[in-house]
C-alpha cells in the first residue's frame, strides 16, 4: 500500500454513539497498513492476541435469568466487555388494565406483577387507595396487614437465597428453603384461601379475618424457622467457595447505589441505611422494635448477609405482631366501601341495594392522587394513582423496584466473568412480572 | 500358581473381561439412581421410589425411554463429529477399567488368575493416558454442537481437564516413588507391605481428590456443564441416547477415579488389620472377599463425589485454573522434592519398612497438610472474584472490536 487513504466505512451496532445513533468513523491506513479510526488514541501496533468478540445471549430462554431477560453480552474470552439488557418479553399492560378496573377489582393485578411478594403487593396497593380515599384501617386490620408484609417478605427472600445458591451451583439451600415456603403458603391458603395470588385485601380491610388457630400456626413457624436460616448460613456464609464467588463481586459503592435509584437491599449492602419502615413509616412500623442490616462493599456477599439478617428480623416482627395482635373488627365502619354482611343482603332491601350498588358501580374516591411508598422485599415499592372522582382510576402507575434495581446491571457486571454475570443477575432480585408489567 | 496359557488365558480373559464389563455398568446405571436418592435425602424430599420397589427399576426406565428417544441432530452441527464425540467420551471412561486389580489372585483349574483384565507393566500411566482422551469426547461435542454454550463448555472442560491431568500426575509421583514401579499390583503390594499411602503419602492423597473432582467434572468443578450459566454446557444440544452416552461417560468417570483412589492411595483389594487377604495360598473366598473390599471402597468414593456434588457450589472458571496452576502445581513440586529427601534420608539412615518409616512419613504429612490448612485458612486458596478489569481495559477492547468489525467491513467490499 503506498499512501494514506481516508476510508469511511459505516459500523454497525457496535459504532452507536452514547445516545444510540449509528455513528460513522472514518478510517486510516496507518504505517503499518492497519486501519485505524482517525484521531483514536489507540497504539500504534495493537498486539492481536484477544481474536473476535463473541456475542453471546443470556436468555430470554434460559435458565438462570429468572424470568425472560435476555441480557446480550459481549464476551472476549469470558471477560463481559458489554452488557445490554433486553426487556418486555413479559409485557402484560398491567398498568393500561388498571384504569377499566375498580379499585378493589385491581388487587387481583397486584398479586400477578411481582408474584413472590404477592400479599405485599396487596397490601401496598390498598394503602395507596385507602389514602386517596381518605380512610383509616383499624387497628386489627393494621397489624394483620404487617404479618402479611413480613410473610410475604420471607417468601421473596427465601426464593432469593434458593435462587441465588442455585445459580452459583449449590442446589441443596434451594430446597431446604423451598420447603420454608411451602409452610407460609400453607399458612396463607388457611388464611385466604390462596397460596400464591392471594388477592388478600379489600380497600378498607381485609378479605377475610384469620380463622381459629391460625395464629397457632404462625407462632409454630415462628419457633422453627431460625433453624432453616441458621442451617442455609452455615452452609454458605463462611463457605471458601461461596466467599470466593461472590466477595467484591458486582461492588456499587454509596454514592454510585444512590445515583442509580436502587433501593432495598441493594441499596442497604451499599451501606445507606435507608428503609421505608424506618424513613417513611407505614402500618405503624415505627413502632416495632426491629433492625435495618446494612453492608459496606456493597458486593454480592453484602447482598446475601443483609438479605439473610432481614429474615430474622422479619422473624422478630412478626413476633411483636402476635403479641399485640388486638381484637376487634378488621373492615372499616364506612359504608361507602366496605359491603354489608352477606346475610344482611341477602334479607334486607336497603343492604342488597347498597351491596348490588357497590358491585356495581364501585366506591369512588374523591377526586386526586396519591402514592404511598412501601418496603417490598425487593426495594421501595408504590402504587401512584390518580382518581377523576369516578370509581376507575384513570392512571396506575407501579414503581418497580426491581426495574430500578436492574438498571444498574451494566454497570456492574462489564468487566466480569460470564459466571459472575449469573451471580450478579441473581443478586438484584429481579421478578420479571415486575419489570416489564 | 502358574498362569494359564493358550486358550484357556484367552477365554479367562474374556470371561474376566465380560464380568467386569457387566458389574461396572450395572454400578454405573445405579449410580444415576443413588445420586438421585442421595441428593434427594439431603434436601429432605422423597426422590425417585415409584418404579419398581424404592424406585429400583428406575434406571432400567431411563434407559429404555433414553433408547427409545428420537436422534436429533442440529441442523448447523457437524454431523460427523456430533456423533462421533459420545462415543469418545464413553470409550475410555470403560477401557481404564482393564488395569485395576479387582481382588487377590484367584485360582482356577488351569492356573491362577490376577483379577485385573490386564495388569500392564505401564499400569496405571495407562489409566492416565486413557482417561485424558475423554476431554477429545467433551470439546469435539463442545464444538461440533454449533453453540455458543456449547463451544464455551467444550472450551472450559478441555483447559480445566489438561490443567488437572497435570496435577493429578504430579499427585502420583509421590507414590511411583514408594512403589518403585507404575503396575497397580505391585502399588497394592507395597501397601499391604508397609501402610495405606493414604497415610504415607496423604499430601499427594488429597490433591488427587481434588484432581479426580476436577477430571470427572463434577461440582465444585462441574464448570464444563454448569447449568446456571451454559444451560447444559458441552451437551446442551445432545438428546436420546447420545446424551445418555455422556452421563454414562461421566458416572463411569466417577467409578474409575473412585476405583483409581482406592488402589494408589487406599491399599486397592487390601482388607485393612489383617494380612490374611495377602498371604497364603490363593482361594477363591479370599479373591472373593478382597473383591468386595475393592468395591466396598469405590461405593465409599462415589458416595463421597456425590455428598460434594449436593453440598458444595461451584468455582469459577479462573479460580479454578488458579487453584489448578497456582496452589496445586508449586504444592506438589515442593512435595514430591520432599518426599525424595525424606525417602533417602529413611534409607541413609537405615530405617527398613516398619512403624518408624510409617511414623516418620506421616508426622511429615501431617506437618505439611497443617502448613497448607493454616495457608488455606487466609483465603489465599481460593482467589476472590473480585478481580474485574478497569474502565480503561474494557474501552481498549471495546475499540478493538470496532476496528475489527470495521476491517472486516472494509474487507467484505473488496476496499
Amino acid at each position: 500500500m503506498s499512501g494514506t487513504r481516508t476510508i469511511e466505512v459505516q459500523l454497525s451496532t457496535t459504532g452507536l454513539a452514547p445516545d444510540g445513533t449509528p455513528q460513522r468513523v472514518p478510517l486510516a491506513v496507518d504505517t503499518a497498513g492497519h486501519l485505524v479510526p482517525v484521531g483514536a488514541a489507540l497504539p500504534a501496533v495493537e498486539p492481536d492476541l484477544g481474536g473476535e468478540h463473541m456475542l453471546i445471549n443470556i436468555g430470554p430462554q434460559h435458565p438462570a435469568t429468572h424470568g425472560v431477560l435476555r441480557l446480550v453480552l459481549e464476551l472476549d474470552g469470558e471477560t463481559v466487555v458489554r452488557c445490554t439488557p433486553h426487556i418486555g418479553y413479559l409485557h402484560c399492560g398491567f398498568e393500561k388494565i388498571g384504569e377499566y378496573r375498580q379499585y378493589n377489582q385491581i388487587i387481583p393485578w397486584t398479586d400477578r406483577e411481582d408474584y413472590l411478594n404477592s400479599i405485599g403487593n396487596n397490601v401496598a396497593f390498598v394503602l395507596s387507595a385507602e389514602r386517596l380515599f381518605g380512610i383509616e384501617i383499624t387497628p386489627r386490620c393494621t397489624v394483620l396487614r404487617v404479618i402479611a408484609m413480613e410473610l410475604s417478605r420471607i417468601i421473596s427472600h427465601l426464593v432469593w437465597v434458593g435462587t441465588t445458591a442455585i445459580d452459583i451451583g449449590a442446589f441443596t439451600p434451594f430446597l431446604w428453603a423451598f420447603q420454608e415456603r411451602e409452610n407460609v403458603y400453607n399458612l396463607l391458603e388457611g388464611w385466604v384461601g390462596a397460596r400464591l395470588t392471594t388477592s388478600a385485601t379489600r380497600v378498607g380491610g381485609m378479605a377475610a379475618d384469620l380463622p381459629d388457630g391460625w395464629l397457632d400456626g404462625l407462632r409454630n413457624f415462628v419457633r422453627t424457622f431460625p433453624r432453616t436460616i441458621d442451617e442455609v448460613d452455615r452452609m454458605l456464609t463462611k463457605n471458601g467457595i461461596w466467599v470466593g464467588r461472590t466477595l467484591g463481586l458486582g461492588a456499587m459503592g454509596a454514592a454510585e447505589a444512590v445515583n442509580h435509584g436502587l433501593s432495598g437491599p441493594m441499596l442497604r449492602a451499599s451501606g445507606v441505611a435507608y428503609d421505608v419502615r424506618k424513613d417513611e413509616p407505614y402500618l405503624d412500623y415505627e413502632t416495632y422494635d426491629f433492625d435495618v442490616p446494612v453492608g459496606t462493599a456493597g458486593d454480592v456477599y453484602d447482598r446475601y448477609l443483609v438479605r439473610m439478617e432481614e429474615l430474622r428480623q422479619s422473624v422478630r416482627i412478626l413476633e411483636q405482631a402476635m403479641r399485640r395482635l388486638p381484637d376487634g373488627p378488621v373492615n372499616v365502619d364506612d359504608p361507602r366501601v366496605i359491603l354489608p354482611p352477606k346475610h344482611k343482603a341477602t334479607s334486607g332491601m336497603e343492604s342488597m341495594i347498597h351491596h348490588f350498588k357497590l358491585v356495581m358501580e364501585g366506591p369512588r374516591p374523591p377526586i386526586g392522587e396519591c402514592y404511598v411508598p412501601v418496603e417490598s422485599p425487593k426495594g421501595e415499592k408504590g402504587y401512584y394513582l390518580v382518581s377523576d372522582g369516578t370509581s376507575k382510576p384513570v392512571r396506575w402507575r407501579i414503581r418497580p423496584p426491581s426495574f430500578v434495581n436492574l438498571s444498574a446491571i451494566p454497570k456492574m457486571v462489564e468487566g466480569h466473568l460470564l459466571s459472575d454475570v449469573i451471580a450478579i443477575n441473581a443478586s438484584i432480585d429481579i421478578v420479571m412480572g415486575e419489570i416489564d408489567r | 500358581m502358574s498362569e494359564p496359557t493358550g486358550l484357556a488365558w484367552v477365554a479367562l480373559s474374556f470371561a474376566k473381561l465380560l464380568a467386569i464389563f457387566v458389574v461396572y455398568l450395572g454400578t454405573v446405571a445405579y449410580t444415576t439412581l443413588a445420586e438421585r436418592r442421595i441428593s434427594a435425602w439431603i434436601q429432605d424430599r422423597h426422590g425417585p421410589n415409584r418404579v419398581g420397589p424404592q424406585g429400583l427399576f428406575q434406571p432400567i426406565a431411563d434407559g429404555i425411554k433414553n433408547l427409545l428417544k428420537e436422534e436429533t441432530i442440529p441442523g448447523s452441527a457437524s454431523p460427523w463429529l456430533f456423533v462421533l464425540a459420545p462415543a469418545l467420551a464413553f470409550v475410555p471412561a470403560f477401557v481404564t477399567w482393564a488395569v485395576i486389580p479387582w481382588g487377590a489372585p484367584l485360582p482356577t483349574p488351569w492356573g491362577t488368575i490376577s483379577l485385573a483384565v490386564a495388569d500392564l507393566p505401564v499400569g496405571f500411566l495407562f489409566i492416565l493416558a486413557i482417561s485424558s482422551l475423554g476431554v477429545y469426547g467433551i470439546t469435539l461435542a463442545g464444538w461440533s454442537s454449533n453453540n455458543k454454550y456449547s463451544l464455551l463448555g467444550g472450551l472450559r472442560s478441555s483447559a480445566q481437564m489438561v490443567s488437572y491431568e497435570i496435577a493429578m500426575g504430579l499427585s502420583t509421583i509421590p507414590v511411583l516413588l514408594l512403589a518403585g514401579n507404575v503396575a497397580m499390583g505391585d502399588i497394592v503390594a507395597q501397601q499391604q507391605a508397609t501402610s495405606w499411602n493414604a497415610v504415607l503419602l496423604s499430601v499427594a492423597f488429597l490433591t488427587f481428590l481434588v484432581s479426580a473432582f476436577a477430571e470427572t467434572n463434577r461440582l465444585p468443578f462441574d464448570l464444563p456443564e454448569a447449568e446456571s450459566e451454559l444451560v447444559a454446557g458441552y451437551h446442551t444440544e445432545y438428546s436420546a441416547m447420545k446424551y445418555s452416552m455422556f452421563m454414562i461417560a461421566e458416572y463411569a468417570n466417577m467409578m474409575t477415579a473412585g476405583a483409581f483412589i482406592s488402589t494408589l492411595f487406599l491399599g486397592g483389594w487390601d482388607i485393612p488389620f489383617t494380612t490374611w487377604d495377602s498371604t497364603g495360598a490363593p482361594s477363591a473366598l479370599k479373591s472373593a472377599a478382597t473383591f468386595a473390599m475393592l468395591y466396598a471402597k469405590t461405593l465409599f468414593w462415589l458416595f463421597f463425589f456425590i455428598w460434594v456434588r449436593w453440598t458444595l457450589p461451584r468455582f469459577r472458571y479462573d479460580q479454578l485454573m488458579a487453584l489448578g496452576w497456582r496452589v496445586l502445581l508449586p504444592l506438589l513440586l515442593a512435595y514430591i522434592v520432599l518426599i525424595a529427601s525424606v525417602l533417602l534420608a529413611l534409607d541413609a539412615v537405615g530405617i527398613g519398612r516398619g512403624g518408624a518409616y510409617v511414623a516418620t512419613l506421616f508426622g511429615v504429612n501431617v506437618a505439611v497438610v497443617a502448613v497448607v490448612a493454616f495457608w488455606l485458612d487466609r483465603g489465599r486458596l481460593v482467589s476472590p472474584a473480585a478481580s474485574r478489569l478497569q474502565v480503561q481495559e474494557l474501552e481498549r477492547l471495546r475499540q478493538v472490536a470496532a476496528r475489527r468489525a470495521a476491517i472486516a467491513a472494509a474487507g467484505s467490499r473488496g476496499t
